[in-house]
């Protein structure tokens, strides 16, 4: 048997309200939350970013698998905000947590699908018995320029997985994944913000992706949505992931556990991998979680996982993704949030 | 000037075509309407396209399209005239037949909106620039100063307004082409995003991809090709002022009601003999005032009228029985032609659901910018 072994999940403390940035540019708050299903974001902390996530994250991962660090054969962090164009988020990871010097440490990026891409070479590692243990991880702390449409939503926070064969909490059944070149988003280097083609960032990119791997899991796994307990998709917004579950005939009830979005945002590399986390720290044994992730570029990676009876053990052992979002919250005002995101330039 | 008909009609879907470029768009529409029509030769043909330099950075269309249509020879001409580019590309067409120039003659719109990163300041190219654009006024700005004025004069309501578009996307239901078949309410008006006020997003004609097409012939022909020709009765075309301060009243559209008097002159017939009209609601407000300008209300009440349900079916008349620009979509070289199209389709009796009964004689209404030109076509079932 090979799937997840740990799994862990890091929500920043600070928050910013949708309301509060649309009153920062006179946008209309109500027109807002209705258009993009979001109340609240993340915001990372000024000591925070993707290498801090992803160590909370892979703590907790660590946390739930209870195993020797050591052990781990391969780490993958994908993010679009690697703190450096040129050295390794990974390195640090690494050492803050015992792991290594023996592993092999690598970043991905794509877009937002770049967690869900370190999960996949990682259960690829595993199931070709080249590793005993590898750990995948999507993190960011996301970008979005001032005024654009983009901020509300651009936020902060990841998940990690350890994929293994021993004390499996959560077996990958099926994966699939599904890539085009659909340029709708992206980020030059030495550039602050992300560009996005507007409305071709729907249909021809995340809808096309998600729903093309979303049907070809299904048909490869021979299974139907109500085969699932929960269902997850890549959270842009928050209605993109409930229109693309519905097409493909998944309930608002299956999707309603893994629907971060509207108290988190966007996380980016995080997104779908914090929904899948999410799920597992409710899953009962038996149940299948679907998940979709997608990277604009293009492409999504697509997961079947079933929780085992190993799964309850594991789940109190580290703080739940809906905890972490529900409590110890701290509201920012813009002028925080723009210093707290390095918008604005202060004298050293 | 010989009799004109019109043989042949193709579009393709209205919407968002991410997988088809200008020219597959117009081909596409192009072929169509020429199997609709039994032709596999044209003589020469004219395409209506507003921008499609700034659209897509192909200019010279005339000549892509007859080569990419696979007509490569024949005499092919560009005609602009903002979004009423279509409409005045069928106008040329039936030229050209009457003048006995030619017999087999396409009329083609097109335009390809979506893959633009600012469509506002291309449509906004409509406007007269030196007075209008330079100050960053652009077209639900302009309508917007139209509505207020109306609302203030005749006292429509907010409430009135919003039922032009809830009527349009009801009738929209039944076409299968349009964008937005989707139903509309009046909390799904008034709670939409505010554009210009009192323009909100859902009195805003959207943008969309699209292609149509028409064939013409002379009328003593039409039979050799269609045992349901068209014919082409009346046409009337105008400009008016470019610039909104040039109107001598913000309520009026000039332009649309000389259009209107020399197509109902040249067809012999008046507003009474109309049974439904295409008109170019690119916002709320611009199918109330053209409704009156054409004659179908007395000034300031067609805003009323519509909203106590005389512009749709069992009404005085059946107004945008498409669903028009806000809920079929308004890809804006090509609108003028799919009004056509939709008359064509009404007149055969071939509109399904949407079909409005007995309909003998329609109407179509294209517009550019914000009354700088309009052309009114009169058609006939024969």
């Amino acid at each position: 048997m090979i799937g997840i072994v740990g799994f862990g999940s890091y929500v920043p403390a600070y928050r910013i309200k949708a309301r509060t940035i649309a009153a920062q540019w006179g946008d209309d708050a109500d027109t807002i939350e209705r258009g993009l299903l979001l109340t609240e974001k993340t915001v990372p902390g000024q000591d925070e970013d993707t290498i801090t996530i992803s160590i909370a994250a892979a703590k907790n991962a660590i946390k739930r698998a209870g195993i020797d660090p050591q052990k781990i054969g391969a780490v993958y962090i994908g993010s679009e905000s690697h703190p450096y164009a040129v050295k390794p988020s990974g390195t640090v990871l690494v050492d803050a947590l015992g792991i290594g010097p023996h592993v092999h440490v690598a970043d991905f990026e794509f877009a937002c699908k770049a967690g869900a891409e370190a999960m996949f070479v990682s259960y690829s590692h595993v199931k070709s018995g080249n590793m005993e243990y590898s750990m995948g991880i999507g993190a960011d702390t996301s970008q979005g320029a001032p005024g654009d449409a983009l901020e509300y939503s651009a936020s902060a926070g990841g998940s990690a997985f350890i994929f293994g064969t021993k004390n499996v909490v959560a077996e990958l059944l099926y994966e699939h994944s599904y890539t085009s070149d659909t340029p709708d988003f992206w980020r030059r280097e030495y550039q602050h913000y992300p560009r996005h083609g507007g409305r071709f960032t729907g249909e021809p990119a995340y809808f096309k992706h998600v729903l093309g791997c979303g049907n070809a899991l299904l048909e490869k796994s021979g299974m139907k949505p109500e085969d699932f307990a929960q269902a997850v998709f890549h959270m842009p917004n928050g209605k993109f992931p409930l229109k693309a579950g519905k097409i493909l005939g998944f309930t608002n009830e299956q999707m309603k556990q893994g629907w971060v979005v509207n108290k988190m945002g966007n996380t980016y590399s995080g997104s779908s991998p914090t929904g899948l986390s999410a799920c597992l720290d409710v899953m009962k044994p038996g149940e299948k979680v679907f998940m979709i992730s997608f990277g604009s570029g293009a492409g999504s990676d697509g997961f079947i996982f079933e929780a085992t009876d190993e799964l309850p053990k594991v789940q109190p052992l580290a703080p739940t993704v809906h905890d972490q979002l529900d409590n110890n919250k701290i509201y920012l005002e813009y002028g925080q949030y723009a210093a707290y995101r390095r918008k604005i330039r202060f004298n050293d | 000037m010989r009799d004109v008909a019109i043989i042949g009609v193709g579009m393709t879907k209205f919407g968002e075509l991410w997988d088809q470029n200008i020219r597959d768009m117009f081909a596409e529409a192009a072929l169509k309407a020429m199997e609709d029509a039994g032709v596999k030769k044209l003589d020469a043909m004219y395409v209506g396209a507003m921008s499609s330099g700034l659209y897509t950075f192909q200019e010279h269309i005339a000549s892509v399209m007859a080569d990419y249509i696979g007509q490569v020879g024949i005499p092919s001409t560009r005609v602009e005239s903002a979004c009423a580019s279509g409409g005045l590309a069928v106008k040329s067409a039936i030229i050209e037949v009457a003048s006995g120039m030619s017999d087999i003659v396409l009329a083609g719109g097109v335009e390809k909106m979506w893959d633009a990163d600012d469509g506002s300041m291309i449509l906004a190219t409509a406007a007269d620039q030196e007075y209008e654009g330079f100050h960053g006024v652009t077209f639900p700005g302009l309508y917007a100063m139209m509505a207020n004025a109306y609302m203030d004069r005749y006292g429509l309501t907010r409430e009135e307004l919003a039922q032009v578009p809830i009527k349009n996307h009801k009738h929209a239901i039944n076409n299968p082409n349009a964008q937005y078949p989707f139903p509309l309410n009046l909390d799904g008006v008034l709670k939409s995003s505010m554009v210009a006020d009192p323009l909100r997003l859902m009195d805003c004609s959207p943008i969309t991809d699209g292609a149509a097409a028409v064939i013409v012939c002379p009328l003593d022909r039409a039979k050799e090709f269609t045992n349901k020709p068209i014919k082409v009765k009346g046409i009337g075309a105008a400009t008016g002022p470019i610039a909104l301060h040039d109107h001598k009243d913000l309520t009026r559209l000039d332009a649309v009601r000389l259009a209107g008097e020399r197509a109902y002159k040249m067809a012999g017939v008046t507003k009474d003999d109309i049974d439904f009209v295409e008109v170019h609601d690119c916002f709320s407000i611009a199918e109330i005032i053209v409704a009156e300008e054409l004659g179908f209300f007395g000034y300031g009440e067609a805003g009323k009228a519509i909203a106590n349900g005389q512009g749709t079916y069992g009404g005085r008349i059946v107004i945008n029985p498409s669903g028009g620009l806000k809920a079929k979509g308004h890809p804006v070289g090509a609108t003028g032609t799919a009004q056509i199209l939709e008359a064509v389709t009404q007149l055969r009796g071939d509109a399904g659901k949407r079909q409005v009964k007995d309909a003998k004689i329609g109407m179509t209404q294209n517009m550019g910018g914000s009354g700088g030109s309009s052309v009114v076509h009169i058609l006939e079932a024969v």
